[in-house]
């Protein structure tokens, strides 16, 4: 192991790392524009440069391995004033329009002005044209002036999605990223993450722009909902200023680093796939329909509506109650969910619902089970036994006349490969309860309807396909009167006078991972562990 | 002091470029002897005593160059040949192709031999349009006789030679973004380590080398190391003799062969005959567009690497660039940083930017309106790019500006202190006055 001194503190590094990862360890921030971690060194900006001893130029830091015994040095007077040379160069040709640059505030030639620039402008020269606002793909507008030449966006492209989309034209300071010629737009599904890796305003990112200056955001952890790879992500919300991004309190998803789920990426589907949450169709109060008149209810009448029916219907029989949970339920509510009804003699339990056509899926992130959760249902042991869909077996029960009552969580039957049969036989049922975010076909035609919170406004665990269980954490309270999937199971709970359920994520997973073998030991747990989630507190109290 | 004739001696034997010509005075003799009797290490260690420099620009010893390719590695091996000759005023790979392409051939055989290539590459600028007509025929011309192809020269040793053709791009001389090229990519430098001679085209180990420094090992191999090495006498690092091109206000423009013991004034004043006019010299350029200028005061320095260095120069590519009294030094270095920025890749920050905004403020001084602290900025951004660059080019423009603007300062502070040039002003002076 190569042990190094920088700015005389001692680091051991594994064989191979750079210069600046090897400062890194230290806390110390080498500034620098074109270094990714995953992606190859380009070495181009420059302004990774540090003082190495015995060398006489100074050496970027991202291209110089580090080497047992060697002295780097990264902020004496030379280095600070190389990186100010860099910085000035860069913005000789930089147009300066901040005030109505979207990047502001997280932009890093901001940022390094500040601690490292902060020179007096010596330039009395016009500024070179390039295109601006221009529109390369779906969700990325690119704006070339702005640009700083990194090569981020072009090796991600080259590296990462292998769409070669994008590449530098031109030579000396007329260099410009484009699309190469014969693409009209950016093919890949992944475009969203260049805006996150451009260290600058040039590449943005058309969902987020001008909704709100990046200050006005706070960030709760989450894991994204999207499929079951389960990618680690940022939630920025705004809670200050509420007239901001029309309205929306989540103006945008990124990715967060896991190296072991999804680096530093996230597909386009999850990023933008998460406007439901503040959607118009949110269904904010519980509603019961009267003679197929909605009629809206307080929750402690829904409760009490909810219980009377499950009541009625498991005196007729426990069996001719069906239960249709969700894969995009967490491991909590899921775990909760069948122990209520479990505790009432429920036994037909599922959660498989049957998209009608196959999700996509790629070999980089996408997978083709669009729910985070099915491994985790899986897991609990959910499920009616009957191969691909639960909603196939229990339509067959309900056609056969052996249920007659079915609770459906989140599940839009229309969008399943059964929507005809569902549409057909569930108007036919005697009672039918929909506890769900947004109001869909489903829904609309339920007796009773509880509105139910999305992912950013509780807590919880997902089990991703690999059996990673993650933990996400809430941004943003329940909107209108809807509630957590737990909390909404507790009111039922003691409104059938049932075991209590409690509403805290935490307790519920500490219960399940004692009383399921799967969450305690194998797979689940050591990967809990890895990823820093409740096991670990639990592990260590044993 | 005569010049001393390697290479240049055939120039003027008439159809020198045909290869029953070349056969008659000599050729394809030192590649037979390598061939028959001579090991690839032991190549090497000739052309290593030879003290054979590169001639491209960098100077770096070719023999070392070639002892740096690995001999364990599994993958092909490849020779290419730098025939991008781009730094202005030089010309002379020009005149080595059209006058004497089977000595080019005939080293690149030695070469590939002494490092394992079975595929040799010209890359040869656009515009050299003749000269590229020329390889190809005396390619042909190889091997139809068997020179080239499989089993050259009746042995087990085969070799192919491609020409590649560049497209106009100065910085495809640059021995890494010429690989890139060669490749189809795009003609970036790539980011040094890895050095071709271990990672170079198509990823497998390469020597870059240039026309004339190939063009040399025949000879050397024919006629031994110690003959060449001594040709230049004094010079303890490097051997041999080289052309010079010589351009600019001088009688005799051309190419001189001489050994590089030779003093700048003899290739000034001798060769090429002294100053057009018989005007006062004031400044010279010894090695190319990107090497410091020297003042008139300066020239009494010997060619060689080492000598020049010493005196803040470089020998470059032997370009000699002769520049008379009545030279405004403003002008001619507004030009040579036009080139610069033209031709700068973009790939890295401080050439991109800093030689785009150098044009912009020597264009500002032209217009008249150069300002106070101008000749300081200028000084400061050449030296923010120096050393701060993946490739050399950021510092071949530097080292004129810097050069230029302290050895003349007077110059630029008058043209952006007046808006015109002094030399222009004076005349007008010495008008009035008679
Ligand atoms: C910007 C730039 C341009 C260059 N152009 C040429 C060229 O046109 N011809 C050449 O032989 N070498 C050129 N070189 C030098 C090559 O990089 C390389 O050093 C040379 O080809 C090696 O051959 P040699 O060792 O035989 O000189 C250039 C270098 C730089 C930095
Ligand atoms: S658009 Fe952004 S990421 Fe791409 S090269 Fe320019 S600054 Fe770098
Ligand atoms: S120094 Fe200039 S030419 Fe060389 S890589 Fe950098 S930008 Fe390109
Ligand atoms: S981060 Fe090292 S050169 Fe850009």
């Amino acid at each position: 192991m190569p042990t190094l001194k920088i700015d005389g503190k001692e680091v051991w590094v594994e064989p191979g790392t750079n210069v600046l990862e090897a400062a890194k360890k230290l806390g110390i921030e080498i500034p620098h524009y074109c270094y990714h971690p995953a992606l190859k060194v380009a070495g181009s900006c420059r302004m990774c440069l540090v003082e190495i001893e015995g060398m006489p130029k100074l050496q970027i830091s991202c291209h110089t391995k580090a080497a047992d015994g060697m002295v780097v040095w990264t902020n004496t007077e030379k280095v600070r004033k190389a990186r100010q040379a860099v910085l000035e160069f860069l913005l000789v040709d930089h147009p300066l329009d901040c005030p109505v640059c979207d990047q502001a505030g997280e932009c890093y030639l901001q940022i390094y002005y500040m601690e490292h620039g902060l020179y007096k402008s010596r330039l009395r020269e016009n500024k070179i044209k390039k295109e601006k606002a221009k529109p390369i793909g779906k969700h990325i507008i690119l704006d070339q002036e702005r640009c700083i030449l990194c090569s981020r966006c072009v090796r991600f492209t080259r590296e990462v999605t292998k769409t070669f989309e994008l590449g530098i034209f031109n030579r000396g300071n007329r260099s410009v990223v484009d699309l190469y010629p014969g693409i009209s737009e950016l093919q890949n599904r992944y475009q969203g993450n260049l805006a996150d890796i451009c260290p600058v305003g040039a590449l943005t990112d058309r969902n987020f722009r001008f909704q709100t200056r990046v200050w006005y955001l706070q960030q709760a952890k989450s894991i994204c909902p999207g499929c079951s790879r389960g990618c680690n992500i940022e939630v920025d919300y705004n809670i200050s200023r509420e007239y901001k991004a029309g309205g929306r309190r989540i103006p945008r998803i990124r990715p967060r680093h896991n190296p072991k789920v999804n680096g530093y990426w996230m597909c386009d589907d999850g990023r933008y796939g998460y406007k439901y949450v503040d959607a118009l169709d949110r269904i904010l109060l519980p509603r019961r329909l009267d003679e197929g008149e909605p009629v809206e209810l307080s929750w402690p009448a829904a409760y009490t509506m909810a219980a009377d029916l499950l009541s009625e219907a498991t005196k007729e029989g426990a069996d001719k109650v069906g239960v249709l949970l969700s894969a995009k339920m967490t491991n909590e509510e899921l775990f909760a969910a069948r122990k209520l009804f479990s505790s009432l003699g429920v036994s037909r339990i599922g959660f498989r619902v049957e998209p009608k056509e196959p999700g996509y899926e790629d070999d980089l992130l996408i997978k083709a089970d669009k729910n985070p959760n099915t491994k985790g249902a899986e897991l609990l042991e959910l499920g009616l036994g009957a191969g691909k869909s639960d909603v196939s077996a229990l339509l067959d029960a309900a056609e056969a006349g052996e249920v007659d009552t079915v609770v459906i969580f989140n599940e839009d039957l229309s969008k399943s490969s059964e929507a005809e049969r569902a549409e057909a036989v569930l108007p036919k049922l005697g009672r039918v309860i929909y506890v769900g975010t947004n109001w869909n076909a489903t829904a609309a035609k339920a007796d009773l309807v509880l509105p139910m919170a999305t992912f950013v406004e509780q807590e919880g665990t997902f089990t991703n396909f690999e059996g990673r269980v993650q933990r996400f954490w809430k941004a943003v309270e329940p909107l209108g009167e809807s509630r957590t999937g737990l909390s909404i199971l507790a009111g039922l709970a003691t409104a059938l006078g049932l075991e209590p359920v409690s509403e805290n994520a935490e307790e519920v997973f500490a219960e399940l991972a004692e009383q399921v073998p799967a969450f305690f030991r194998g797979s689940a747990t050591r990967n809990l562990v890895s990823t820093g989630n409740w096991l670990r507190a639990r592990l260590g109290r044993r | 002091m005569p010049q001393v004739k390697v290479l240049t001696e055939f120039f003027d034997v008439p159809d020198s470029h045909k290869i029953d010509v070349w056969e008659k005075h000599g050729g394809y003799q030192a590649i037979r002897k390598v061939l028959k009797s001579m090991t690839p290490d032991e190549v090497i260690e000739e052309v290593k005593r030879s003290k054979l420099r590169g001639l491209g620009g960098a100077g770096f010893p070719t023999g070392v160059k070639w002892g740096f390719v690995p001999k364990d590695s599994e993958k092909p091996k490849y020779l290419v040949v730098n025939a991008d000759e781009g730094e202005p005023g030089t010309f002379k790979d020009r005149h080595v192709i059209m006058n004497i392409p089977h000595s080019l051939l005939e080293g690149m055989m030695i070469a590939s031999y002494a490092i394992g290539a079975h595929v040799a590459y010209i890359y040869i600028r656009g515009e050299y349009v003749h000269p590229a007509r020329r390889l190809e025929e005396a390619i042909a011309e190889a091997k139809a006789k068997g020179y080239l192809g499989k089993g050259i020269f009746g042995t087990d040793y085969d070799l192919e030679v491609y020409i590649h053709r560049g497209a106009g791009a100065y910085i495809c001389g640059e021995e890494t973004a010429l690989l890139n090229s060669l490749e189809g990519k795009k003609g970036w430098p790539r980011l040094k380590p890895p050095f071709p001679a271990t990672v170079g085209a198509f990823q497998s180990p390469t020597v870059v080398n240039n026309v004339e420094t190939l063009s040399y090992v025949p000879h050397i191999i024919a006629r031994g190391a110690d003959w060449f090495a001594s040709l230049s006498e004094g010079t303890e690092r490097c051997g041999g003799t080289r052309i010079f091109s010589v351009s600019g206000h001088v009688k005799r423009p051309g190419v001189y062969e001489a050994p590089l013991h030779t003093t700048l004034r003899e290739i000034v004043y001798d060769f090429a005959g002294g100053i057009r006019g018989d005007k006062k010299l004031k400044a010279v350029i010894p090695g190319g567009s990107s090497c410091p200028v020297l003042k008139a005061d300066e020239i009494d320095v010997r060619m060689c690497f080492d000598d020049l260095a010493k005196a803040g120069t470089m020998a470059g590519s032997g370009g000699v660039i002769v520049m008379d009294e009545d030279t405004c030094m403003f002008d001619t270095l507004r030009n040579i940083i036009h080139f610069y920025a033209h031709e700068s890749c973009g790939q890295c920050t401080p050439c991109r930017q800093g030689t785009g905004w150098l044009v912009r403020i020597f264009d500002r001084i032209a217009e008249g309106r150069g300002m106070p602290g101008d000749v300081d900025n200028i000084l400061e951004i050449a030296q923010n790019i120096m050393g701060r660059t993946i490739c050399p080019l950021g510092d071949a423009a530097a080292m004129p500006v810097i050069s230029f603007v302290t050895k003349f300062r007077e110059e630029f502070e008058y043209h952006v202190r007046e808006g015109r040039c002094d030399l222009e002003d004076r005349k007008q002076r010495v008008a009035m006055a008679s």
